[in-house]
């Protein structure tokens, strides 16, 4: 099995936030918007990062330099091979009808692909802590039908929670959302009083990313504990015991 | 080939118990057919949900987990894993725990019942409160427990896994010896705690957590040279073994089998390599 894949691009989108692209025929041809990778970086444990769009055969990832692992993958360059594993877990569901994509922070970079694959029939709504903070904004609106902004600070588009700006205009027949545990617990309410289905990427410290050692452990709703892994990381709202 | 406390393994390269679930998984990844053996997630009586996340968190050579022993229970390993297991071409060695001599009893009855190769008895899981650790620590207990997984395991050869959380390793494997364990396997993890720069808080929802992965290796080493040396039945050696070359130096330090755990996280195939790169050199 190979897992190693030549890096074609790289770059710094903001702040602490870096892209990078690397060519994996085998990843591209299967990925599913919402599955993630899951990347050696020279640790004892891959660091798991969401698909964030597709083109050909090349795979993007965007991804926030927290620790030593997202440092060290900020430091890979073009030409550089990479160790990476997927595509993992499961991804959002197609749905017909229109899509509304929330996100949060990071949270946002997952969804880009979902909005590539829906197109004109979603809208997005992407929530940061400032102007200086926002992240593919471009991206979303050159595929969204409607793209619209939150900030903590109102230093860009709505003062206030991303989730303020999930509302029953659109006609949407489901929300995917991605980003802070907190936000995605605000996502699920507003969607269960407007009653919309709902689709949450969760986030949980993996090893082996496959579902072989359940540590990634979900408190489910209906007791026990899913692995984020490979039972999510996309979960219905209404598994999740919150 | 290797014999084993009586089983014939093709080669000495093992699977670690709760670090390749049921093999289902693996079995996407890596030739599970090309291993001696596979150890189960550890078994319990009854389900369990396991500990509350965060349940790892990683350490500058390896990992702390505190999983809590999920586990679907003996009864529904036996309905609904065992049978895939079987396919896998691999001996198969049921690892379980219980909080009680008799309760030990009764899961050795019907592992060896189900037709697996090879019971390993974890009487030393740090992250259970009152269960294995509690029996892992004290000679006469854990005599009791193997004398009782011994009666009922029938046939089915009876492996005492051991935790290296003890003084003198050595006196709980003679114990283990005396009471009729047909072979040992060790190291389970160490003990182990990280906390949070920024909360102030333990990483692992459970505090504490077992430390596996390369920086317990020496450790293994040692207590497998030290334990070979003071008894007369076989041992897998295993903790932090990553490379052939790691696995070789367990066979110096008088290991018969070899198990890999945590380096699967990294590599799912790594424990195929090592079997092929060993069985390249003997060739
Ligand atoms: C399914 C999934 C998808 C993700 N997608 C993205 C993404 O697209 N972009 C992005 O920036 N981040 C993403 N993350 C979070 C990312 O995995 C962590 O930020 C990263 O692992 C931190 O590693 P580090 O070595 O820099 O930090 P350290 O704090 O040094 O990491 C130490 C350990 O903790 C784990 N860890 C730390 N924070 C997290 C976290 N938030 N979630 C899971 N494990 C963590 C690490 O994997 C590592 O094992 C995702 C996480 C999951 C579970
Ligand atoms: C995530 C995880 C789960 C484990 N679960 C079990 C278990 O259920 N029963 C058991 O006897 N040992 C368990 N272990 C211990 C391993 O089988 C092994 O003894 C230990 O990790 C040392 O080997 P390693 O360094 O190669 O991983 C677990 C280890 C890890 C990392
Ligand atoms: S990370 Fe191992 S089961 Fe999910």
């Amino acid at each position: 099995m190979n897992t190693l894949y030549r890096v074609t691009g790289s770059a710094k989108i903001s702040d602490n936030i870096f892209s990078l692209v690397f060519d994996a025929p085998a990843i591209a041809k299967r990925a599913v918007p919402g599955q993630f990778v899951h990347i050696d970086c020279g640790l004892p444990l891959r660091r798991p990062i969401s698909i964030c769009d597709i083109e050909g055969s090349f795979v993007k990832i965007v991804f926030e330099v927290k620790g030593v692992g997202t440092t060290r993958l900020a430091e890979r360059k073009h030409g550089d091979l990479i160790d990476v594993l997927g595509p993992l877990g499961n991804g959002f569901p197609e749905v017909s009808g229109r899509v509304l994509l929330a996100g949060g922070g990071i949270g946002s970079a997952p969804l880009l692909y979902a909005a590539v694959r829906s197109g004109k029939n979603c809208g997005a709504v992407l929530g940061f802590a400032g102007a200086s903070k926002a992240i593919l904004t471009e991206e979303f609106a050159a595929v969204c039908g409607s793209v619209q902004i939150a900030t903590a600070d109102g230093s860009l588009g709505h003062k206030g929670f991303v989730t303020d700006l999930i509302t029953s205009d659109g006609d949407y027949s489901a929300i995917f959302a991605c980003g802070p545990r907190p936000m995605l617990k605000a996502a699920v309410d507003r969607a269960n009083e407007l009653n919309i289905p709902v689709y949450v990427s969760m986030e949980e410290r993996m090893a082996c990313g496959i579902g072989t050692c359940l540590v990634c452990a979900c408190a489910a709703e209906n007791g026990g504990y899913k692995r984020v892994c490979c039972d999510g990381p996309v979960f219905t709202g209404g598994e999740i015991k919150w | 080939m290797v014999n084993f406390a009586g089983i014939s393994f093709k080669n000495p390269v093992t699977l670690a118990s709760g670090t390749c679930g049921f093999g289902r998984e693996l079995s996407e990844y890596s030739d599970l057919s090309e291993l001696g053996g596979i150890c189960t997630k550890g078994l319990t009586l009854h389900p369990r949900a396991g500990n509350p996340a965060p349940r790892s968190a990683e350490t500058p050579a390896g990992m702390l987990n505190s999983v809590g022993l999920q586990n679907p229970g003996i009864d529904e390993f036996i309905k609904t894993e065992l049978p895939f297991m079987r396919t896998l071409g691999t001996r198969i060695i049921a690892n379980f725990s219980a909080a009680s001599v008799e309760e030990f009893a009764l899961c050795a009855a019907k592992l060896a019942d189900s037709g697996v190769d090879m019971l390993e008895v974890n009487v030393s899981c740090p992250n259970v409160k009152a269960e294995g650790l509690a029996f892992g620590t004290s000679p006469d207990a854990v005599a009791a427990v193997t004398s009782a997984v011994k009666s009922a395991a029938g046939n089915v050869p009876v492996m005492v896994k051991l935790s290296p959380n003890v003084t003198d390793i050595t006196a709980i494997a003679k114990a283990a010896e005396q009471s009729g364990a047909d072979a040992l396997s060790l190291i389970n993890t160490l003990l182990g705690m990280r906390f949070d720069l920024r909360s102030g808080k333990p990483i692992l929802a459970n505090g504490t957590g077992g430390l596996s992965g390369a920086a317990i290796f020496p450790v293994a080493l040692r207590m497998v040279y030290q334990t070979v040396n003071a008894v007369r039945i076989p041992i897998l050696g295993l903790g932090g073994i990553n490379s052939a070359d790691d696995a070789r130096e367990m066979l110096i330090a008088g290991a018969s089998l070899i198990g890999v755990g945590t380096a699967l996280f990294r590599d799912p195939d790594i424990a195929g390599k090592i079997a092929r790169e060993m069985k390249d050199s003997r060739e």
